[in-house]
């Protein structure tokens, strides 16, 4: 081969990979993308049908009820201007607890009720999820504009 | 006043530092030696006066200095003394000090191992490595200094995060910071080479050493990472494809290709652009992972912003070190030249589509921790990428890279012919077939990924074997084991670290391929089966730990009516903070593991439970183990041993030309 050869060669060597590469990450993008969404998002029906997503907010005091096999429980995430029950089956993790953040990975069944496949914690004493705590701050954003509407902000 | 000491050493540091990044460059550019001169002993004195800054931050934890406001935050007076002294790196200011300290930790190897090197690129090295060092330095005197006072004083500490209060994450550290740090030196020289517009066959065989050492630290320092997930967190996971994970990943992808060029550049004198354009990335992506770690922009783009201060700094910081350095490059890289050329199909061939296959897969990385930061900084939403991602992504660009990896070290260097290399690799070739179709169905399962999983894996020894076959004809006389012992260390070494990829993605395969687990209410005397092995709950008790109360659970686990062994798992709260934690209890095998972790307390004594058979799951972490001591094994080879150290040379001839064709 001559060098000019050579280098069409190791130029469409990489074009072929970064095109692969590309294709495969648009592919993986298009279907492995979380999104997140806040409980009143949820309730007014924002959100994607028949896919997985993410809804983070305060677990409501008062709401965590567990059923009789000990790995089922039920929950409310509210972000205090909505509320959204959940449903997972599963341990919860060891920072989880009433009164304070916390983010679930799952779908929303026919009845309204959000079946999580994941509760999510991250190790931090002063933990807050991000996801979570802007969730209530929007919905305080809101309520603070007008207490009878509730006025939802773009994503 | 102690910590008065160490914040005026850092000063000192900084100065010094300002002074070996400056003037040694100059003198190189010059041609004045008494001006180059001045690295060295910029270099040693800037170690020590870190040493003291660390010393004294050492000491203030040692001595519960609460008055310290970082010792305040990250300690506590019930914390035991070795878990005082790893909690200066548990949070960011100390484990920027603690990077700091390894720069000039490495920069003083560099002074003692450099003595053969020309003087101007002695001097370039050491004021590159100075220029970064002032930067960490400015960083922690200007908006992150571990040593700022608390006034008045704290009674008593926060307390180290308890998730960090393990042996594997006060080792892990210090070992993933030798590696970053480590690859500086590979970017040092990348830059000296760049500035001095000269980078010969020379440059590459002394940098080598140091990238490989500094890529075996990063290793482990992944694999520490990786088993104190695994462990500690409880849900019996060992890589999650989060961020903080990513971090650590890019380089070692990036650094890994750069070996691999590195060794074209040492033997053929080819890819030098590239070598040099991948030691500037792989440093990159280093100090990215430092910051992206480190600056909390993780846990969210807006933390990042509430201190605005060190966000700024952090992206100037990189801006200019990674500007600054790609610009130098496109100026300077064009004096540096191509090297030699090769055909498609030959050792660089091979090693060339490798680097390409490395460096696509870190992008895809990148991409995937990047984006959503980048989505949430432009408030255009908020997402994350999953493991999904990552696996769909990640998987199919690495199997080529893989499947070259047996195949490259057969090649011959420029130009290899096709049918002649199939020849050789055919019975290689069957062999890792037949394993990948029975293998799993004697195991009683088949997947598609199990099989790919097998056939890269017994690919990657049946080509060994291959190789080494090979090179034993090559000798004449001698036996077998005389032969084995006579090929270079290096040679062995890039097995080595060959092998542990295959025994990592073993590990990998049986694990994703045949692990039970089980989340399951136990009450005590019930028994649950999970692979075979019974495990029953005999009820927890409360123990009493230095800085921690914990209930204890404990079961029993027998296979077949045999006892196998006793597991105490726990719950702890830990003190300071109020804060619980699961400690899961493991019992090891080399085959698999046994995972028993406590949920949650249920009524009349009963516990949610975690419990998990894992299969080979040691052999991931000991195949990056053998990947590591590949790489030291490697380094220890004799050339590269500087020339005046270099034993006189009793190889036969044959033997040493076969050591020049492999390695």
């Amino acid at each position: 081969m001559t060098p000019r050869q050579k280098r069409f060669a190791a130029v469409g060597l990489g074009l072929l990979t970064l095109g692969g590469a590309t294709a495969l990450v648009l592919n993986a993008f298009q279907s492995n993308l979380v999104f997140f969404f806040t409980p009143t998002q949820v309730v007014n029906g924002e959100v994607p049908k028949g896919r997985s997503f993410r809804i983070g907010g305060m677990v409501e005091e008062g709401s965590l009820r567990r059923e009789a096999d000990g790995l089922t429980v039920h929950f409310v995430v509210t972000d205090t201007a909505q509320r959204v029950p959940v449903t997972y089956k599963g341990i919860l993790p060891d920072l989880f607890k009433e009164g304070k953040g916390a983010v679930a990975q799952g779908q929303l069944g026919a009845d309204g009720t959000f079946i999580a496949s994941e509760v999510l914690a991250k190790h931090d004493e002063n933990y807050m999820p991000p996801e979570a705590a802007e969730a209530l701050a929007k919905a305080k954003a809101a309520g603070a504009q007008s207490s009878k509407t509730v006025i939802v902000q773009p994503q | 006043m102690i910590p008065e000491i160490g914040h005026y050493a850092l000063i000192l540091a900084l100065c010094v530092a300002l002074v070996q990044g400056t003037v040694p460059i100059y003198g190189a550019a010059v041609g004045n030696p008494r001006l180059m001169a001045l690295a060295i002993p910029a270099a040693r004195s800037q170690f020590f006066l870190v040493l003291i800054a660390f010393g004294c931050l050492a000491y203030a934890f040692a001595t519960k200095d609460f008055s310290v406001l970082y010792v305040a935050a990250t300690s506590n007076s019930q914390l035991p003394l070795h878990y005082r002294l790893a909690a200066i790196w548990g949070a960011h200011e100390g484990s920027l000090l603690l990077w700091t300290f390894i720069l000039t930790m490495w920069m003083f190897a560099v002074t003692v191992f450099s003595s053969h090197l020309p003087e101007a690129m002695r001097a370039r090295i050491l004021g590159v490595m100075g220029l970064v060092s002032v930067g960490f330095l400015l960083f922690m005197l200007s908006v992150s200094n571990p040593f700022e006072r608390l006034i008045p004083a704290a009674v008593e500490g926060r307390d180290l995060n308890p998730l960090l209060q393990d042996p594997g994450m006060v080792l892990h550290p210090p070992m993933l910071y030798m590696g970053y740090v480590g690859f500086s030196v590979a970017f040092a020289f990348a830059l000296a080479a760049l500035l001095g517009g000269n980078l010969d066959a020379a440059w590459a065989r002394w940098s080598r050493p140091w990238t490989t050492v500094a890529w075996c630290f990063l290793t482990i320092g992944i694999a520490l990472g990786s088993g104190w997930a695994y462990y500690e967190l409880g849900w019996g996971g060992w890589w999650f494809w989060d961020p903080v994970e990513n971090a650590s990943f890019m380089p070692w992808l990036a650094g890994t290709a750069l070996v691999h060029s590195l060794a074209v550049t040492d033997k053929r004198g080819g890819f030098k652009v590239w070598t040099v354009l991948l030691a500037i990335m792989t440093f990159s992506l280093s100090l990215l992972g430092t910051f992206l770690v480190r600056s909390g922009v993780l846990t969210s783009v807006h933390a990042f912003a509430t201190d605005p201060k060190r966000g700024l700094f952090i992206l100037s910081f990189l801006a200019v070190v990674i500007g600054g350095s790609l610009v130098l490059y496109a100026w300077r890289a064009p004096r540096v030249g191509l090297g030699g050329g090769f055909a498609p199909v030959s050792r660089e061939g091979f090693l060339l589509a490798n680097n390409v296959m490395l460096v696509a897969a870190t992008g895809a990385v990148l991409l995937g921790t990047l984006y959503p930061l980048f989505l949430d900084a432009l408030d255009l939403g908020k997402i994350s990428v999953g493991p999904p991602y990552f696996d769909s992504v990640f998987v199919p660009l690495i199997t080529p890279a893989l499947f070259l990896m047996g195949i490259g070290p057969l090649a011959q260097w420029k130009k290899a012919e096709v049918p002649a290399l199939a020849k050789r690799v055919r019975w290689a070739a069957g062999v890792s077939m037949a394993t990948a179709l029975a293998l799993p169905l004697v195991l009683g399962e088949w997947t598609p990924l199990l099989s790919l999983g097998f056939l890269l894996a017994s690919w990657i020894v049946a080509t060994a074997v291959v190789s080494v076959r090979e090179q034993l004809a090559h000798m004449t006389g001698g036996g077998l084991i005389a032969g084995l012992g006579r090929l270079p260390r290096s040679y062995w070494g890039m097995l080595l670290a060959h092998g542990g990829i295959a025994i990592f993605i073993i590990g990998v395969t049986m694990v994703k391929g045949f692990e039970t687990e089980q989340d399951v209410r136990m009450n005590v005397g019930d028994t649950a089966t999970v692979g075979g092995y019974t495990f029953r709950f005999d009820g927890v008790q409360n123990v009493m730990g230095p800085n921690y109360t914990a209930v204890r659970g404990t079961f029993h686990v027998s296979r077949d009516g045999r006892d196998t062994t006793v597991l105490y798992p726990e719950k702890r709260r830990y003190l300071a903070q109020n804060q619980v934690m699961t400690e899961a209890a493991i019992d090891s095998g080399l085959v698999r593991d046994l995972y028993v972790s406590l949920g949650e307390p249920l009524e009349d004594g009963a516990w949610s439970v975690r419990l998990y058979h894992k299969p080979f799951v040691n052999w991931i972490w000991g195949g990056c183990l053998v990947m590591a001591v590949g790489g030291a094994l490697a380094v220890s080879d004799r050339r590269y041993r500087p020339a005046w150290r270099r034993e006189p040379q009793m190889v036969p001839a044959s033997a040493q030309l076969a050591g020049r064709q492999i390695a």
